[in-house]
């Protein structure tokens, strides 16, 4: 059964690369997340912003992808952070600590304007 | 009897009755149906019309048909045979021309062309309400298996009595078309307990309304009796009566008296217990008949004792007579074996049921009921654990083709089967994250994304628990060692970012248990229906 397929759209909200996530975060998602980041920091914001509001489900796979790209960003000296995540998706995120390496915030004006050191 | 093909009923008919010439000329014609005329099928006229090229004249047809005569008296002068793909599927009758002149060869062809328009469209009419008439019937059927579910489960014990040096199990799995298969536990005076096991003959809301009925004077008689062969007496007096025609049931009635562990016992026709006893297997034997055949029928009670580590097995004829697809029989000797082999009586179910589904293999579909009740006398020293035993009722069991993406397919089904168990919000998201996780393994690890080899899904439920299992075909896979992923690790790029499965699915549920035989592999979620405290660290 084919669920809603994954996309991601990009925005900049602020020199904050936005992207907004829908669907689901399986395997299927791989090259679309990627490029999604590609896109997000072609300017070089110092800070990605996951929006995770249209996000119907995420699997361990998902969970890979997200590791990733977390990974990927570190490397760059980037900060990612993350809203609109449903409650059973933030206990994932705390349970698999990714939480301790991306700021979760309630809604994406607090996630952009956070400070540096909150995330 | 005359009968009518379905096909044929529905032929076009017009009867243009001669009218007196007296009538105005410019009175709209009147319209009138003839009269149905019956066509049997096995009629010479049917054979005639199917092989007829056009109109048929039927005032020059000569036959010996009962049907022609009818079409005659009715005013039929011509008819056109409506055929579709050389199957005649109705006729177009006609009367008398109004102008009382002979139809002429152009209202013949007028009449040919438009039978060869008409009738496949009749044809895919017909077919459109066969169609109908299928998917109405078998909702029908669906709604009739609901209902005898319903019935069934209304009448299952909610819980297991909780006897201190005892363990109680016990299973119901209904087949499709429900049986009347039925357990139950009746409280009796000086604190005895009475145990019943019945098998109502039939299926579907028949049985489970004569196995309620059996339900409801087992439960009035058994306390005022108490005897087992006094009890099974009475209630066949009472259903004798009542019983519709070529119905009976089987019933196995023992009272056991927990402080001594003695059972007495009394059988009307049902399955021989089992007990596994420390000399190895014996059988609970006395004879009676089935309940509802005859009337004033006396019933053998006999009695046992039961020792410290003894277990009896209660079984329906599901287990024992379920057959593989070579038709051979699972069979009671096996039952038997696995009887003396089990320690105790919820590892004797569990077993009875895997090495079932090895037997009949996957995807065949459940003959009848099983119903398995143990009794068993814990061992001097064992300690019980708080709650006492566990029944438990199958509430969903399916398999999915392993093809990535499934997994959503078996976490919607699993949400389905446990509506009713009040898991809700955050508990149930973390029940369908460890379907989705244990299903996604097991369709990528175990079956090796290979379509053709199902990923097979139980959904049971006890009283405290819900607890799904799901089964792959890669045996002796071994089971690797829950650990937490090393996050730091795969930030810096030293691992795999991947790996989270099994780390997930542990902390999601209340428990995870995993077995392996030679074929399979089952990883079992369990999740207490109400939330304990500090259940996980």
């Amino acid at each position: 059964m084919p669920g809603a397929e994954f996309g991601a759209e990009v925005r900049s909200h602020d020199s904050t690369g936005v992207i907004d996530l829908h669907g689901e975060i399986n395997l299927g998602a791989d090259q679309d997340l990627a490029a999604a980041y590609e896109e997000a920091v072609r300017d070089d914001p110092r800070t990605v912003v996951l929006n995770f509001a249209g996000v119907e489900y995420i699997n361990s796979t998902g969970i890979a992808l997200i590791v990733g790209l977390l990974a990927r960003a570190r490397k760059e000296h980037r900060t990612v952070r993350a809203f609109g995540l449903s409650e059973h998706y933030r206990q994932i995120f705390a349970i698999t600590r990714l939480s301790d390496f991306m700021g979760i915030y309630p809604d994406e004006d607090s996630a952009v304007t956070a400070t540096a050191a909150a995330s | 009897m005359t009968t009518i093909p379905s096909n044929l009923r529905r032929v076009l008919r017009r009867e243009p009755r001669v009218r007196p010439t007296t009538e105005p000329v410019a009175a709209p014609p009147e319209r009138v149906e003839a009269p149905p005329v019956e066509i049997a099928p096995n009629d010479p006229l049917v054979a005639y019309f199917s092989g007829a090229t056009g109109a048929v004249d039927i005032g020059a047809l000569q036959l010996d048909s009962p049907a022609l005569e009818g079409l005659r008296e009715a005013g039929i002068k011509l008819v056109v045979p409506l055929v579709s793909q050389g199957e005649l599927i109705g006729l177009l009758n006609l009367g008398p021309r109004r102008s009382e002149q002979e139809y002429s060869a152009d209202d013949r062809k007028l009449l040919n062309d438009l039978a060869g328009h008409a009738a496949p469209a009749v044809r895919v009419a017909q077919l459109v309400r066969e169609q109908e008439a299928e998917v109405r019937q078998r909702e029908r059927i669906e709604q009739e298996l609901r209902v005898a579910q319903l019935i069934q489960q209304q009448f299952l014990p909610h819980e297991l009595p909780d006897l201190a040096g005892w363990k109680l199990a016990a299973y119901y799995g209904p087949a499709r078309e429900v049986g009347g298969d039925f357990y139950d536990f009746i409280k009796l005076p000086d604190d005895q307990i009475g145990i019943v096991v019945g098998d109502v003959t039939d299926k579907g809301v028949p049985a489970a309304l004569v196995m309620a009925t059996t339900h409801s004077i087992l439960r009035a008689e058994a306390p005022r009796l108490v005897a087992p062969s006094a009890v099974l007496k009475r209630v066949n007096d009472l259903l004798v009566d009542e019983m519709p025609a070529h119905m009976f049931v089987t019933c196995l009635y023992a009272v056991l008296d927990p402080a001594t562990g003695q059972l007495r016992y009394a059988n009307a026709g049902h399955n021989v217990p089992y007990v596994s006893t420390e000399d190895g297997v014996t059988e609970l034997r006395a004879t009676g008949m089935p309940l509802g055949l005859l009337p004033d029928m006396d019933y053998e009670e006999k009695q046992a004792t039961l020792a410290p580590g003894d277990t009896v097995l209660l079984h329906s004829d599901g287990l024992a007579e379920a057959h593989n697809s070579e038709r051979e029989m699972f069979g009671f000797p096996l039952v038997a074996t696995l009887t003396g082999e089990a320690s105790d009586g919820e590892v004797l179910i569990d077993r009875l049921l895997k090495e079932l589904q090895e037997f009949t293999g996957p995807g065949v579909d459940q003959e009848d009921d099983i119903t398995l009740v143990t009794i068993g006398r814990r061992a001097a020293g064992a300690a019980a654990p708080a709650g006492g035993g566990t029944a438990e009722r199958e509430l969903a069991a399916f398999e999915v083709p392993s093809e990535p993406g499934n997994e959503r397919q078996a976490i919607d089904r699993v949400v389905e089967a446990v509506a009713g168990l009040g898991l809700a919000g955050e508990r149930l998201e973390r029940l369908k994250t460890a379907v989705g996780e244990a299903t996604m393994n097991a369709i990528e690890h175990g079956n090796g994304n290979r379509p053709e080899l199902p990923v097979e899904v139980r959904v049971v439920a006890d009283q405290t628990d819900v607890k799904v299992r799901i089964t792959d075909q890669g045996g002796e896979r071994a089971i690797p060692e829950v650990e937490a992923p090393d996050l730091e690790a795969k930030l810096a790029g030293l691992q795999t970012p991947r790996g989270w499965g099994l780390f997930l699915i542990q902390n999601m549920v209340d428990g995870l248990e995993t077995a392996v035989n030679e074929h399979h592999h089952t990883i079992e979620l369990v999740m207490h229906l109400k939330e304990v405290p500090d259940a996980r660290s």
